[in-house]
């Protein structure tokens, strides 16, 4: 076996896959931001992407929140700085921990709801019945996803957020003892708009890559359930990859300010 | 003169990596006619009709729809070639999120923009010439046995009143019987439009009862194209062999004997 052509091989394949998706995402920008808009789908996906994903992403906010106090609390109290517990919290939730944990959470829900939707329509010929039906399917099943992805999950992240600060103030008031009032003063008074805007900003790239790669491995399914099923790792995987590197990417925009 | 075909293939070549599929089909389908491609499995037949309806694109060829050229087309004009469409599809694929009525009233809705309270109203009529009931229209397609899902297919197909259907092996898993009511109902709404239909499929009893003209494809090439009344005095040992369903004769097919 030549390593050499190997390597190549590997390369290309995957400069091969970079351009397509590259090609799917333009295209699926271009239909969603040109009308006609399907509303109404938009709506139902909002429902399923964002409304049903709240319990999952509350319980992941709520113990991420809890344990940050814990570890954040012993950490400090090796140099004497126990007071900044509440502040570090708020600002380690609301600026990392509540997009990218909660991102991760959806990716693994939705992203892969919709490649095994998306997949079963490619394999059973419903993608192909759309456009005998003067329906395109990136304006038809696309481009409503990542509207909705994109919308709801800087919405999620808010809730996201609030949960996380409120699984801090619990173990802080309850078991480290700090006072209420002074916990959530110094949750405020240190807490600053780019902190939270940032984070949302993160949560809406998170949402635009979860609803892409759920279609783009929906869309290039083939070769019946066990392609559906392979589709749906493929997103999965993919969508938690992208959102790791976006993540570094999106905090180095707003760090360099 | 003659008039222009409704559609009319032209050097037809397709190639998936190196295995070649269609290797330059010409065809002609008049007006009003109804032509059926038959053929073995995995001899083309499917790639044909998606070639026309430029689900895939082929590597080289002409398709003229009423001498337009198509190949290549895209945006409002495909769009606007579509129109004249519509297509039963072999799984049948039906959308699974929506009812029966608006699985038939889809492309009058989102293609056509016809109000929802309209085109509920064709919907249940298409329904009733395919003999289906108002009550099937609220139900879901997974409730359906497999001929009630390509009945509801067909009033779909139909549905915005095509002047061209396709026809992807309409009685494929069906039952005998089924099959032939499939068969009736798509000559009487084939009739009733008026409409040009290109039909694929290996059921010969199918095949008759459609065809007005009969084409039969193998390895890539179209070996016989004549109309249903001569299938049986082709004078073509490979479709004799296949109107037979014999084992025996010039079609091999690649199956390893013991």
């Amino acid at each position: 076996m030549n390593v050499l052509a190997l390597i190549g091989r590997v390369i290309l394949d995957g400069l091969e896959t970079a351009g397509r998706m590259g090609m799917f995402a333009g295209n699926g920008v271009r239909h969603a931001v040109l009308p006609p808009f399907y509303f109404r789908l938009i709506g139902r996906q909002m429902l399923a992407i964002g409304y049903f994903s709240l319990p999952v992403v509350g319980l992941t906010a709520l113990f991420t929140g809890m344990v940050l106090a814990l570890q954040i609390y012993i950490g400090s109290a090796r140099f004497n700085a126990e007071s900044a517990v509440a502040t570090i919290v708020v600002i380690g939730i609301t600026r990392e921990l509540g997009p990218v944990l909660g991102g991760l959470m959806v990716a693994g829900r939705v992203s892969a709801a919709i490649a095994a939707e998306i997949g079963t329509m490619r394999v059973t010929e419903q993608i192909d019945a759309l456009v005998t039906l003067s329906t395109n399917p990136f304006k038809y099943l696309v481009a409503p996803r990542l509207w909705a992805a994109t919308i709801t999950l800087p919405l999620l992240v808010l809730v996201a957020d609030t949960i996380g600060v409120m699984g801090g103030y619990l173990i802080g008031t309850q078991k480290l003892g700090f006072n209420a009032g002074s916990y959530l003063k110094n949750t405020l008074d240190f807490l600053e708009t780019a902190d939270v805007v940032s984070g949302l900003v993160k949560a809406a790239v998170f949402g635009f890559i979860i609803a892409l790669m759920g279609c783009y491995h929906g869309f290039h399914s083939k070769g019946g359930a066990q392609g559906v099923g392979r589709a749906t790792t493929d997103a999965v995987v993919s969508a938690s990859i992208l959102i790791l590197v976006a993540n570094y990417i999106v905090t180095e925009l707003f760090f360099a300010k | 003169m003659t008039a222009t075909p409704k559609i009319s293939i032209r050097g037809l070549r397709k190639s998936f990596g190196s295995k070649l599929v269609l290797d330059g089909i010409d065809l002609d389908v008049e007006r009003g006619e109804s032509l059926v491609i038959i053929g073995g499995s995995g001899s083309g037949k499917s790639v044909t009709l998606k070639c026309v309806l430029g689900l895939i694109r082929p590597d080289a060829g002409s398709i003229r729809i009423d001498g337009t050229e198509v190949v290549g087309l895209r945006g409002d004009a495909r769009d606007e070639m579509l129109r004249k469409f519509g297509m039963l599809f072999q799984g049948a694929a039906l959308f699974d999120s929506l009812k029966v009525w608006e699985n038939v009233a889809f492309g009058l809705i989102e293609g056509r923009h016809m109000p929802r309270a309209k085109a509920r109203e064709v919907a249940l009529q298409k329904l009733a010439q395919v003999g289906l009931g108002a009550e099937v229209g609220e139900l879901s397609p997974a409730e359906l046995s497999g001929g009630m899902q390509k009945r509801v297919a067909l009033a779909r197909a139909i549905a915005a009143e095509p002047e061209i259907i396709f026809f992807d092996e309409p009685t494929t898993g069906l039952d005998p019987i089924m099959a032939d009511v499939i068969n009736d109902l798509i000559v009487q709404c084939v009739k009733r439009l008026g409409a040009t239909a290109l039909s694929i499929t290996h059921d010969m009893a199918s095949a008759r009862k459609i065809a007005d003209r009969i084409a039969m494809l193998y390895k890539g090439r179209l070996i016989w194209v004549g109309p249903v009344k001569d299938i049986d005095h082709s004078q073509n040992a490979h479709v004799d062999q296949f109107i037979h369903g014999r084992a025996e004769g010039p079609i091999q097919m690649e199956v390893l004997r013991p």
